[in-house]
């Protein structure tokens, strides 16, 4: 059955050639931040050992880095950051809420087991 | 792009059912809803990986003692080699991102050459995950040691050639006085396995058929041990950086004769890098990361198929190339995740 009220929003995704060049533009610049923020872990994680005491500080640096290139793959290359608000928030809030929830809990009870372990001697 | 998603709706049609809320076509939608239920998927993997080496703190390795081989060129190259896996993933999701674009200008050409491209670089990680599976399973020179007073400890150094193993005593096949060099066996390989079934004692090698054979092997160099698990004598954490006493403990520990004092690669029940639930990790989540980026290989040829045929070009638009894309760019955001996860920190 075709329906004349529903709109093609596949149709709506096309673009001149002008807007093209742009946008491939934003992708090749996208491209030399990712590969920069690789190369620059690399060099970090290969330098500053775990024994070091800067160990925490990269640590957190690692996630920080990974979350942002995360960030632009998802808004950039998956064009999330261009969809509709409400979409937007739809994927992403609860995923995050759920997912920072999980983090903390099974890490906070990770730790715990371990101190028991440590401390009863199991294997 | 979302080009619809920029215009302004009133919204009396925007909430009336005339129109989807998020602007944007069923599938794509429902690519996305499959998208956030894999990446819970992976995130409770990922979570329980965390957990579980929450538990066990110092004992769990990091990435730069285990993963440090190239191919044909061996060891003491830090996470070279997974950096050049993450950059080829990367590239492959940039050249599937160019084959989206040339979609929307529908380009046929432009959008053949992006993901074919795409799908070299796929079959590029597939093949060097393999080369990093079986390096993971076939393990270091070294192997790990449960040393005398029963804690373990991995180790770091060059390892000296075996030579050859001169007969002195003979089996079913071997005579006395044969030499056997590199050209009749892989003598590395016989001699790991040796030690690992405890066939070596005091420099003398048990042979398969029995036979016995002194060892020529060079000595190794720049030996350093490091203590993964408590003993009576060192704990946890210790790292013996005097090559000589190194050396020392780690030869004592080779020619013992004692199975399974040294453990080499990895398995599910036990791995020379640590505690034999990082293994079980490492198989399960890079597996199952594989086994998407294998999919995601496959969707994209049925997909360019398609798209060498004419089908998405004779519909007036290539939606389908962006949903694959949409799979293809997941398969990479997860592999950003591990390489930080069981590679960097």
């Amino acid at each position: 059955m075709l329906r004349d009220d529903v709109i093609e929003y596949s149709l709506d995704a096309h673009h001149s050639e002008e807007k093209g060049k742009k946008i491939r533009k934003k992708i090749w610049q996208v491209t030399a931040i990712l590969t920069a923020i690789t190369f620059f872990e690399v060099v970090i994680g290969s330098t500053i050992k775990q024994s070091s005491d800067y160990w925490q500080a990269v640590k957190w640096l690692f996630i920080g880095l990974t979350l942002l290139k995360a960030g632009y793959i998802v808004l950039v290359f998956m064009h999330l950051g261009e969809e509709r608000k409400t979409m937007k928030y739809v994927i992403l809030v609860p995923y995050f809420m759920f997912i920072a929830y999980l983090i903390f809990i099974a890490l906070y009870e990770g730790t715990s087991v371990g101190n028991v372990w440590a401390l009863y001697g199991g294997a | 792009m979302a080009g619809h998603a920029s215009k302004q709706i009133d919204s009396k049609t925007l909430w009336g059912g005339k129109i989807s809320p998020f602007s944007t076509s069923y599938g794509k939608l429902m690519m996305w809803f499959f998208l956030v239920s894999d990446a819970l998927t992976f995130g409770g993997l990922l979570i329980a990986y965390g957990f579980t080496r929450h538990s066990c703190q110092d004992a769990w390795p990091i990435g730069e003692e285990t993963f440090n081989s190239l191919p044909f060129l061996g060891h003491g190259y830090p996470l070279i080699y997974v950096a050049l896996m993450t950059f080829i993933l990367i590239i492959s999701s940039v050249t599937m991102v160019l084959a989206v674009e040339a979609g929307h200008r529908m380009d046929k050409k432009g959008v053949v050459k992006w993901m074919v491209a795409t799908i070299i670089g796929g079959f590029f990680f597939v093949g060097s995950q393999a080369w990093e599976w079986s390096h993971f399973i076939h393990g270091s020179e070294f192997g790990k040691i449960e040393m005398a007073d029963g804690s373990m400890a991995i180790v770091k150094g060059h390892f000296g050639e075996v030579e050859n193993f001169t007969i002195f005593e003979a089996g079913k096949h071997h005579k006395v006085g044969h030499q056997i060099t590199s050209d009749d066996m892989d003598l590395d390989h016989e001699y790991r396995h040796a030690i690992a079934e405890g066939h070596v004692k005091n420099g003398v090698i048990t042979l398969h058929d029995g036979s016995k054979a002194n060892i020529s092997k060079k000595d190794n160099e720049h030996m350093e041990l490091m203590i993964k698990t408590d003993g009576g004598k060192y704990k946890i954490g210790k790292h013996i950086d005097d090559h000589n006493l190194a050396a020392d403990l780690y030869n004592k520990v080779v020619n013992s004769g004692t199975k399974g004092r040294v453990i080499y690669g990895a398995n599910l029940e036990q791995n020379e890098y640590g505690p034999k639930q990082y293994g079980q990790f490492f198989f399960f989540i890079t597996g199952f990361h594989g086994f998407h980026v294998f999919t995601g290989v496959m969707i994209n040829i049925i997909i360019c198929l398609g798209v060498i045929r004419g089908v998405y070009h004779k519909r007036g638009h290539y939606e389908m190339v962006e949903k694959t894309g949409l799979y293809w760019h997941f398969v990479d955001l997860v592999w950003v995740f591990v390489f930080t996860f069981f590679y960097l920190v």
